[in-house]
C-alpha cells in the first residue's frame, strides 16, 4: 500500500467517525458557554438516533430520497424539545446540573427502548432502507491528491458537521447573541445588570445543545448503525463532552478534538495494514484512542479554562 | 435556596425512577398476560392429564426478533404441535423488557410449575444459574451458553462447522481471491468461527488470502464499518462477520459501496440467523448467505428428550450439522448459485460422515492449513 492509499484509508473513516462527535460537541460548547453543564449529551444523542430512525422508517414513502435529511431535521427539533427538561431542571429549578444531565441520559435511553418495544414489539428497530450514502463531491473530487483524500467517498453530513463548527464559531464570537451567551456563562450578574435575560439565554443555549446532539445522534444512526437498539449510542456523547473540554470550550477547538478522536480510532483499525504498525499487538491499538485522549487532556493542552459561572445556577439579586 | 435545590434534586431523581418504573410497568403488563395463561395452563394440564410442560424466557429482543427468541419459540410451538399442546396449554413464553426481568420471569414460571424452562441467549446465563440453584426440582435449559448445574442443560452449537461451510461459499464467490473475517471480541468462542471459516476457505482454494480482524466489541458499528471499509478498499470482496451489533456497520459499508457502484462485487456473510434483510439495498442484496444456528431444532430436541425422561441435566449438548441444527441460508438465490449450493452440500456431507474434521481453535486451524 502506498502512502497515499494509507492516508486515504485513514482519513475517510476518521471523518465519518468524527462527524457525529463534532455536531454534538458544538452543542455542548453552546450549553457550557452559557454556564450549564450538559452531561446529558449522550441521552440527547440517543434521542436523536431514536427519532431519526423511527421517522425514517415511518415516512420513507412520503419523502422518498429526501427521507434521511428530513429525518435528521426532525430529530434535531425533537431533541431540542426534549432538552428543555434539562433546562427546566437546571435553570428554572436550579437543580444540580450534573444530576439533571444524568437523568436525561437514563430517561432518553429508557424512553427510546420502551417506545421501540411498544411500537415494534422487539428490542431493536428494523434497519432503515434509506440511510445516507457516501458520494464523490463533483469537481472537487477531481483535484489530484486532495480530491481523493477529502472529497471522494464522503458523507455530505460530514461537511455539514464541519460547516456547523464554523457557523458555531461565528455565532459565538462574532454576533451580539454569542457575546450575550458567553457573558451569561462568565458573569451572569453583570449580564443581568446589562439587561440580558439570563434564564432565557440559558434556555436557548441548552436547546441549541439539544438540537445539535440530536443531529449528531441521528447522523450516527443514519450513516453507521442504520437501526436503533440499546447499543446504538454507547459513549459517543461522553466522547463529545471530552471533545468540548479538550477543545477548550471553543467550537473550532471542539471540532479539532473530535477529528483527533476520529483519527485515533481510525488509526487503530487501519493500522493492521500499515507496514510499521502491523507488528504492534492489536490490544494496544484498540486502547490507543483513549490513552491519547488522557494524555492530551492531562498534558498537551495545558490548563483548560472553563467558563467561570459553569455549573452554578443564577439567582437574581444574590451576590 | 438550598432547600429549593434539594427539592429539585429529588424531582430529577423521581423523574429517573419514574422512567425505570415505567419500563417495569410495561413488563408487568406482559407478565400478567403470561401469568394469566400460566394459570390457564395448569388447569389445562389437569384436564388433559398431561404432566409435562415447557416454557421459555426471552432476552430483551422479544418473541418476534427474527433471531434466537423467535426461533426458539418456533421450536417450542413445533414441539407443542407434536404433543397436542398450544400456548398456555403446556407451552408458554415470558418476554423480558430489560435485564432486570430475567429473574422475575424465571421465578414466575417456576411457580407456575413448568417442568422445563429455557433461557434464550447467553444474557440469561447468570439468571438461570441463580434460579436453578434455588429451584433444584425444576429443569432448566440455557441456549448459547454454558451453566454448570445438575438441573441445567447447556445448549451450544458447533459454529465452526457452519463457519466452514460459509467459508466454502465465500471461497467460491470471491473474484479477487481475498476474503475477510471480522470478529467481535478475540475470545475462544469467536475464534471458533474464525477457525472454521479459514479452514473452509482454504479447503476450496488454499491460495485465497483470509484477512482476520477483531473489532474488540460486539456493539461498535462504527468500528465495524471502518474495518469493512478498509477491507473492501484492499480488494477483499467477501466478508464474514461474527460480531453481533458491530456487524451492522459491515452491512452499512457494503450497502454504501453497492449504492455508489451497483456492479461492484461486495458481499457480507451474516451470522446466527439469516441476515438477508439487513443486506437489502434497492433491488439487490449484499448478503451472500448466513451461518444460521437453528435454535428451534435444538429446543425441540431437548424438550422431547426431557419429556421422555432423558433430560440432559448438567451436560453440555452440542448441536451441529449432523442434527441439522446448523444451516447455511440460501435466501439470496441470485448470489448462491447452484454451483455454490452443490459444493456446500458436498462439504456438509464430508463433515457429517467424518471425512473432514473441522478445526475449532486457532492452533488447530494452523495445523489444518499446513496439512493442505
Amino acid at each position: 500500500m502506498g502512502f497515499l492509499d494509507i492516508l486515504q484509508s485513514i482519513i475517510g473513516p476518521a471523518i465519518f467517525f468524527s462527524a457525529p462527535l463534532i455536531l454534538t460537541a458544538i452543542g455542548g460548547v453552546f450549553s457550557e458557554r452559557s454556564g450549564v453543564v450538559n452531561i446529558g449529551l449522550e441521552g440527547l444523542m440517543v434521542m436523536g438516533a431514536f427519532v431519526g430512525i423511527v421517522f425514517n422508517l415511518t415516512f420513507i414513502d412520503t419523502f422518498g430520497s429526501w427521507t434521511p435529511w428530513v429525518s435528521i431535521f426532525v430529530a434535531m427539533i425533537i431533541s431540542a424539545i426534549f432538552s428543555i427538561i434539562h433546562a427546566i431542571a437546571s435553570v428554572t429549578f436550579r437543580a444540580d446540573q450534573v444530576v439533571s444531565g444524568v437523568a436525561i441520559n437514563f430517561l432518553a435511553l429508557g424512553l427510546g427502548l420502551f417506545l421501540t418495544k411498544q411500537w415494534y414489539g422487539k428490542g431493536q428497530t428494523d434497519m432503515v432502507s434509506r440511510p445516507f450514502y457516501t458520494t464523490d463531491v463533483p469537481l472537487l473530487s477531481d483535484i489530484p491528491i486532495i480530491g481523493p483524500l477529502f472529497f471522494s467517498g464522503m458523507y455530505l453530513t460530514s461537511y455539514v458537521a464541519i460547516a456547523f463548527a464554523f457557523v458555531g464559531w461565528y455565532v459565538l464570537y462574532k454576533t451580539p447573541f454569542g457575546l450575550r451567551l458567553r457573558s451569561v456563562g462568565e458573569h451572569p450578574m453583570a449580564a443581568d445588570t446589562n439587561g440580558i435575560n439570563v434564564s432565557r439565554m440559558r434556555y436557548v443555549a441548552v436547546m441549541i445543545s439539544g438540537a445539535m446532539a440530536g443531529l449528531g445522534g441521528s447522523v450516527f444512526a443514519l450513516t453507521i448503525a442504520l437501526n436503533f437498539s440499546h447499543s446504538t449510542i454507547v459513549g459517543q456523547g461522553f466522547m463529545s463532552l471530552a471533545a468540548v473540554i479538550f477543545g477548550k470550550w471553543h467550537p473550532l477547538g471542539a471540532m479539532g478534538a473530535a477529528l483527533f478522536f476520529g483519527f485515533a480510532q481510525s488509526l487503530s483499525i487501519i493500522s493492521s495494514g500499515v507496514p510499521l504498525l502491523q507488528d504492534v499487538p492489536q490490544v494496544f491499538l484498540l486502547i490507543a484512542p483513549y490513552v491519547l485522549t488522557i494524555l492530551a487532556l492531562a498534558g498537551v493542552i495545558g490548563r483548560a479554562e472553563a467558563p467561570k459561572a459553569i455549573g452554578t445556577p443564577y439567582i437574581k439579586g444574590s451576590r | 435556596m438550598l432547600k429549593n435545590r434539594r427539592s429539585l434534586l429529588i424531582l430529577t431523581l423521581l423523574l429517573a425512577i419514574g422512567m425505570v418504573l415505567g419500563a417495569c410497568g410495561s413488563s408487568d403488563g406482559d407478565s400478567e398476560d403470561a401469568e394469566g395463561s400460566g394459570s390457564d395452563n395448569s388447569n389445562g394440564e389437569e384436564a388433559a392429564g398431561d404432566d409435562f410442560s415447557v416454557a421459555m424466557v426471552t432476552d430483551v429482543g422479544g418473541i418476534d426478533d427474527k433471531s434466537f427468541n423467535q426461533s426458539a419459540w418456533e421450536g417450542l410451538t413445533a414441539f407443542g404441535e407434536e404433543n397436542g399442546m398450544e400456548k398456555g396449554q403446556g407451552i408458554d413464553y415470558a418476554q423480558s423488557t430489560s435485564d432486570a426481568d430475567y429473574n422475575t420471569n424465571l421465578n414466575r414460571l417456576v411457580r407456575s410449575d413448568y417442568n422445563l424452562i429455557y433461557g434464550i441467549g447467553f444474557l440469561l446465563a447468570p439468571a438461570i444459574e441463580e434460579v436453578a440453584d434455588q429451584n433444584p426440582d425444576t429443569n432448566f435449559g440455557i441456549v448459547d451458553s454454558v451453566v454448570e448445574k445438575d438441573n441445567v442443560a447447556s445448549i451450544v452449537f458447533k459454529e465452526h462447522q457452519g463457519s466452514f461451510l460459509v467459508g466454502v461459499a465465500a471461497a467460491m464467490k470471491t473474484e479477487s481471491d481475498k476474503v475477510g473475517f471480522i470478529g467481535g471480541v478475540d475470545s475462544d468462542l469467536i475464534n471458533k468461527f474464525e477457525a472454521g471459516f479459514r479452514a473452509g476457505v482454504k479447503s476450496v482454494n488454499k491460495d485465497i488470502e483470509v484477512k482476520v480482524q477483531y473489532a474488540g466489541a460486539f456493539d461498535a458499528p462504527d468500528d465495524g464499518k471502518a474495518i469493512a471499509s478498509n477491507m473492501y478498499s484492499q480488494g477483499i470482496d467477501v466478508i464474514y462477520h461474527a460480531s453481533g451489533g458491530t456487524g451492522n456497520g459491515v452491512f452499512a459499508q457494503a450497502k454504501d459501496l453497492k449504492q455508489n457502484d451497483a456492479d461492484r462485487n461486495v458481499w457480507v456473510i451474516g451470522v446466527d440467523r439469516d441476515q438477508h434483510e439487513e443486506g437489502q439495498i434497492n433491488d439487490t442484496n449484499v448478503t451472500l448467505t448466513s451461518m444460521v444456528k437453528r435454535v428451534d431444532v435444538a429446543v425441540q430436541d431437548v424438550s422431547t428428550n426431557a419429556m421422555n425422561g432423558e433430560f440432559p441435566g448438567g451436560e453440555v449438548v452440542e448441536y451441529g450439522l449432523e442434527d441439522d441444527a446448523i444451516s447455511v441460508a440460501t435466501t439470496n438465490e441470485e448470489a448462491m448459485t447452484d454451483e455454490i449450493k452443490t459444493a456446500v452440500e458436498d462439504w456438509k456431507e464430508k463433515i457429517v460422515n467424518g471425512e473432514v474434521e473441522v478445526p475449532s481453535t486457532i492452533d488447530e486451524v494452523k495445523e489444518f492449513e499446513d496439512s493442505l
